[in-house]
């Protein structure tokens, strides 16, 4: 029973969590691939830069989160949403569109990404310097520690106050993004675009509306992301690094240019990478009187080790190119 | 005088000029047929007066207005609908959803023009939640049609509606074609099939190498047997 509540909080916590912030990332960089066409590699940055707004905002307002009862940093989202999403039209404006405007191949606007991708993560580390920080800077994380109603389960599941806050925003996110994809004009607008550009244009969809539509809900979602992943483990400047490669096999996975697949593929990304470093030892732990004497139980039984985890995507993006290039969701081909 | 006037209009795709000159003129409420042989500039022309090529010599009037290179959103609102001859659905998109992305540019109640279009194509009316991708193409053609109608457009420039389609399906299309056009729209319209479609055009256009080879009412084209000796099939 102990063993069974271990893998719900190593497991079952761990997976949706980790796959609810690679899905938010995920999303982002399918979109703009669908709209834009190219792979957005800045994407991690976008994250990172998120995060550092609302600690920013966090610090200038350190006691605001007090007012709901939740973390600060967690009351500062909207607004560091908001400011990412400015900053990721910005960008656009000022890197990427003048390059589709002079009809540059996509394989150009990546390279320009991985500019954009230095450039940011350059002036983070100019302005807030290389130290990991916390997003907690006059309150604590609260942990909850809940009791099963067995008599045999002595151990607590054990969830923290932003793993639940990372699981119910992108709940929120996932269904906000499906109402507004089929209900709105805008939305249905950029599926429309993503489906068949020309065909968009001339029909009269304004196509830079779209794009920075795309830009607002790729920023937005990158924002969250980060400054969830930051409450519940720590902003670090260089989180994109450890964050690029799942997302991107996430949305290869889900299949490239589909949101709803890229949500699947950061779930699966997700939990293939906790299972991957989970001890399966502590599941055949109960077991131990019956092999006794058959085999011997290592300590410490995983397939990945955790400073590995970043293998897992790694092959899982690989295995996805080699058998089933488009993905779950039959995405498009890059 | 003519709704639509064409004049000597030279345009290509960055390289050389594929258009050496093509002229057309319509007047409103008229059915012009562009024909001619495979690569003669046909549905380049089309894209030409929407504005999705640069025009580098020339002039493109609508209704007196000169609208030579205008972006086609503008053209769009101007009152121009256009089919291009492939890829002219969003597949992914339902019917329904196909029809209110030709309405993009309107800001009003379009409620009644998608009733008429399910009326005018009832095929549309069932498979209305049914992704458009998923149709066959002679109704992906109604989807298409239906969804440049949305507009409810002054001239409609249709490329090749019939293309692919059998027998039974061209002879509906080319109804719909006269029906649009009995409703008060101008339509100019590319089609290999020149026979049928000079028989419901006022005016045919038979362009070669990017140049008019022969003008004239749809039943003077019939009628000349150089016409329907080189580009009618004898
Ligand atoms: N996107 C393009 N880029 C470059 N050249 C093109 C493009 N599209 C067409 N062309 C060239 O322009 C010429 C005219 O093509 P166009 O499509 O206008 O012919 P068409 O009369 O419509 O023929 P078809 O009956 O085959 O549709 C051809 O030589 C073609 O190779
Ligand atoms: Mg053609």
């Amino acid at each position: 029973m102990n063993e069974i509540v271990f893998f719900i909080n190593k497991v079952l916590v761990a997976g949706l969590v980790t796959g609810s912030i690679y899905a938010m990332g995920a999303v982002g960089v399918t979109l703009v691939f669908a709209i834009l066409r190219f792979a957005h590699f800045a994407h991690g940055d976008l994250m990172t830069l998120g995060a550092f707004i609302a600690f920013a905002l966090t610090a200038a307002f350190p006691h605001a989160g007090a007012i709901f009862g939740l973390p600060t940093a967690f009351v500062m989202l909207p607004a560091a949403m908001a400011l990412t999403a400015l900053l990721a039209i910005w960008i656009d404006g000022r890197f990427y569109r003048p390059l589709r405007e002079r009809g540059a191949k996509p394989v150009v606007l990546v390279m320009a990404s991985v500019g954009v991708t230095l450039m940011i993560q350059g002036l983070l580390r100019l302005f807030a310097g290389t130290g990991t920080r916390s997003m907690f800077i006059a309150e604590r994380k609260d942990i909850f520690r809940i009791e099963l109603p067995f008599e045999l389960a002595r151990r607590k599941i054990v969830i923290t106050e932003p793993q639940i806050l990372v699981i119910l925003f992108a709940v929120v996110a996932a269904i906000s993004l499906h109402w507004f994809l089929t209900r709105t004009r805008t939305g249905k607008a950029m599926r429309a675009m993503s489906d068949n550009p020309d065909l968009a244009r001339l029909s009269g969809i304004d196509t830079q509306q779209v794009v920075r539509t795309t830009w607002i809900i790729a920023g937005s979602l990158a924002a969250a992301a980060g400054t969830l992943l930051s409450l519940d483990v720590a902003l670090k400047p260089d989180m994109s690094f450890n964050i690029l490669l799942p997302i991107f096999a996430a949305a290869i996975v889900g299949g490239v240019g589909q949101p709803y697949g890229a949500i699947a593929g950061g779930f699966l990304v997700g939990f293939a990478e906790v299972l991957s470093v989970f001890n399966w030892a502590i599941l055949l732990r109960p077991f131990r009187p019956l092999l006794d004497g058959v085999v011997e139980l290592p300590t410490h039984l995983a397939f990945v080790p955790t400073e590995y985890k970043l293998t897992v995507p790694f092959v899982i993006l690989v295995a996805v190119l080699v058998w089933r290039p488009t993905g779950i969701f039959r995405g498009k081909v890059i | 005088m003519s709704f639509l006037e064409v004049c000597d209009i030279h345009a290509g795709y960055g390289g050389a000029d594929i258009l050496k000159g093509v002229s057309l003129s319509l007047r409103e409420g008229e059915i012009g047929v562009i024909a001619g042989p495979n690569g003669a500039g046909k549905s380049t022309t089309l894209k030409a007066v929407f504005g999705l090529l640069h025009v580098s010599k020339g002039a493109i009037l609508l209704d007196g207005n000169d609208i030579t290179n205008r972006r086609p959103q503008e053209l769009v609102r101007a009152g121009m609908s256009f089919v291009p001859q492939e890829k002219n659905v969003f597949p992914s998109l339902t019917v329904l959803e196909n029809l209110e992305m030709g309405a993009f540019v309107r800001r009003d109640d379009y409620g009644h023009m998608i009733e008429r279009i399910f009326d005018f194509f009832p095929p549309l009316r069932e498979k209305a939640h049914q992704p458009a991708g998923e149709l066959s193409g002679g109704q992906r053609q109604m989807v298409a049609m239906g969804r440049a109608l949305m507009t409810e457009p002054r001239l409609l420039l249709l490329d090749e509606p019939t293309a692919g389609l059998s027998p039974k399906y061209m002879s509906e299309i080319f109804e719909h074609v006269v029906a649009v056009n009995r409703s008060g729209v101008t339509v100019l319209m590319v089609e290999q099939n020149a026979r049928q479609a000079l028989a419901i055009a006022h005016r045919g256009f038979i362009l070669a190498s990017g140049r008019n080879r022969h003008t004239g009412t749809g039943a003077e084209l019939l009628a000349d047997p150089e016409v329907a000796r080189s580009f009618l099939g004898g």
